[in-house]
């Protein structure tokens, strides 16, 4: 009950924040952090609960976009139907990645998933209509009623589309699915002779996953009012996509929203004063930090403190 | 789309040369994850640090190959360090390590790389020595001297590997650790610093192959990630760990890259490696030659 009060408390004052005359940067800055939280959560339901490191975030991400301005250029869509869109093509992606798992685990999952983000990429870079490798520029389609920008409408959407992505993440970690998901990411056989139906939940969680990756990545043509391919497939957004999780923990649904909080908001500050390039420094480092000192992340080390401060 | 058996027959040739180029990249992470079972995602990363390090050696006057020579050994010893780390962090710990192995290496390959962009620039970079920039021509061919020093390096660089982990007994106690790790622990052999050792072989050539890369093209900081798909790829198809597997997987991967590029283009290029990856993981994962 506490988790549905928050996140509504979480959805109004986005949208407060929105219609009110704060500095238009906050909602610039703001929508990126946000589409970490989207992103971060989508991998950590297959790589953090299943065990399934995948290092091609940018193809279903990418591949988000492209089917928005895919819609956009031809029918004008509107933005709910590019999201929607969005989300059943990197579900798609996600079920052909699924099937990949029958035989595919580790590191050759891992790398079958970068294969996948080059692909993606040279067909994009090949298809002239969607701009080719220059990419494309976008008109923004008017505004609605009670925001003052485009960038706050989408900081809004996107906004909502990390509270879904949250609570599914939720029901999923607490449910018999999650359960069979971390039986799986212990021992796969065992949780097969168990009777965990391992491809059914492999592929629920792949779908899922690719879905929400693919719905986060609709909306960012609309941001930049641009689209190329070197950026959209971009190999940052996988590392981003599963450094946050690791440094928030993987175990726990918060784990992800407290990464992404965090390291997405030290990117932001870190782009503007210093460089772009250090941010991917920033994100490599911690992640290497973490991942060695502190396993189980934020959550694990304020599990330590908690229990340390209860005896 | 122009199509002629000249055309091909060059393009053929010219694949063999690069396919040859492509082992020897690939060699090095043969060893380290066909043999070891390392998940060494960081290895294209390394090699592109060791182009920049030949580079920077070249431009006090050695010629290039010679540059990746000498920073073999330093390469060694960054390898048995490397090694020595992720097995006291990883490896020792047990479960779970396979996820966080994995973040460990690909966070290490970004970490280099932006150290790159920082120290050089996102600049490309190019070594001078007398054979870059020239060809050969036979009849009508012209086979760029570069490709055939990178193709001879290359042939020797196999081959000398090849010789060692059969016949050195610490190539074949390599050999050993990577069939039956448990069994070499039981003859009281330390698994642990043969494969260190092992690790730090496969780092020390790939300086040598960092300086092949820099004389076949100029180098950027992020080629790395090109270079993820055609180490993997020839690694793979080679099926772990095989020394003469990892020539042919190269051959069939340079032959085929060099025709994609005769016949469609360039922008198509990046995307066989990948493909050829994929086709080879969804059909045959363990390799032409796998054990």
């Amino acid at each position: 009950m506490t988790y549905w009060i928050s996140a509504l408390v979480f959805l109004t004052a986005a949208f407060a924040a929105a219609i009110s005359g704060i500095n238009e940067y906050v909602f610039y800055a703001g929508y990126i952090v946000l589409t970490f939280v989207v992103l971060s959560t989508a991998w950590n339901i297959l790589g953090g609960y299943a065990g399934y490191v995948n290092f091609g975030t940018g193809a279903f991400f990418g591949l988000g976009s492209y089917s928005a301005v895919v819609l956009f250029k031809a029918l004008e869509a509107p933005l709910i139907v590019q999201i929607i869109a969005g989300a059943a093509i990197g579900a798609a992606l996600g079920f052909a990645v699924g099937i990949m798992t029958l035989r595919l685990r580790g590191i050759f999952f891992a790398i079958a998933t970068v294969a996948i983000l080059f692909i993606m990429e040279t067909l994009m870079v090949n298809w002239r209509y969607v701009g080719g490798a220059t990419g494309l520029q976008l008109l923004r389609p008017e505004v609605m009623a009670p925001f003052g920008s485009y960038t706050r409408m989408l900081f809004v959407v996107m906004a909502l589309l990390s509270v879904i992505a949250v609570s599914i993440a939720r029901y999923i970690q607490v449910g018999w699915i999650g359960r069979g998901l971390r039986a799986i990411r212990d021992s796969e056989e065992a949780a097969e002779c168990s009777g965990v139906p391992t491809l059914k939940l492999k592929l629920f969680a792949c779908v899922i996953s690719g879905a929400l990756m693919g719905a986060a990545g609709a909306p960012m043509p609309m941001y930049l009012s641009f689209i190329e391919p070197a950026s959209s497939f971009s190999l940052n957004w996988g590392v981003s996509a599963l450094a946050m999780p690791m440094i928030g923990g993987t175990g726990h649904w918060i784990g992800p929203v407290i990464g992404a909080l965090l390291l997405g908001s030290i990117q932001q500050i870190v782009t503007v004063t210093i460089s772009n390039e250090i941010n991917v420094l920033v994100v490599g480092v911690l992640l290497v930090l973490f991942v060695v000192l502190a396993p189980d992340g934020v959550v694990g080390l304020f599990r330590k403190w908690a229990r340390r401060s209860s005896r | 789309m122009i199509f002629s058996f000249d055309l091909l027959f060059e393009a053929v040739l010219f694949g063999i040369l690069l396919g040859c180029f492509y082992a020897a990249v690939s060699i090095g992470l043969s060893v380290s994850f066909g043999l070891l079972d390392v998940p060494h995602v960081a290895h294209p990363a390394l090699m592109i640090f060791g182009s920049y390090c030949a580079y920077i050696v070249a431009g006090w006057g050695l010629d290039p190959i010679l540059a990746g020579v000498v920073l073999m050994p330093v390469f060694f010893v960054l390898g048995v360090l490397i090694y020595r780390f992720y097995y006291e962090t990883f490896e020792r710990r047990g479960s779970d390590a396979g996820v966080r192995g994995l973040a460990f290496f690909f966070g290490l390959a970004f970490i280099i790389e932006v150290g790159l962009i920082l120290g050089f620039g996102v600049d490309q970079r190019t070594v001078q020595a007398p054979y870059i920039g020239s060809s050969w021509a036979i009849g009508d061919y012209r086979i760029p001297y570069r490709m055939l020093v990178a193709f001879g390096v290359a042939l020797v660089l196999t081959a000398a590997l090849t010789v060692y982990l059969s016949k050195t007994f610490t190539g074949r106690a390599i050999k050993a650790v990577a069939q039956d790790e448990p069994a070499l622990r039981l003859m009281g052999a330390n698994p642990v610093r043969i494969k260190q050792w092992a690790f730090g072989i496969a780092t020390g050539v790939s300086a040598l192959a960092g300086a092949m890369v820099i004389i076949v093209g100029p180098v950027e900081p992020a080629m790395d990630r090109l270079y993820i798909g055609r180490t993997f790829c020839v690694v793979v198809l080679a099926g772990l760990g095989s020394m003469t597997g990892t020539l042919a997987a190269g051959l069939i991967l340079g032959i085929s890259e060099s025709i994609v590029l005769m016949m469609l283009g360039a922008s198509w290029a990046p995307a066989v490696a990948f493909g050829l990856l994929l086709v080879v993981l969804g059909i045959r994962p363990q390799g032409l030659f796998g054990r």
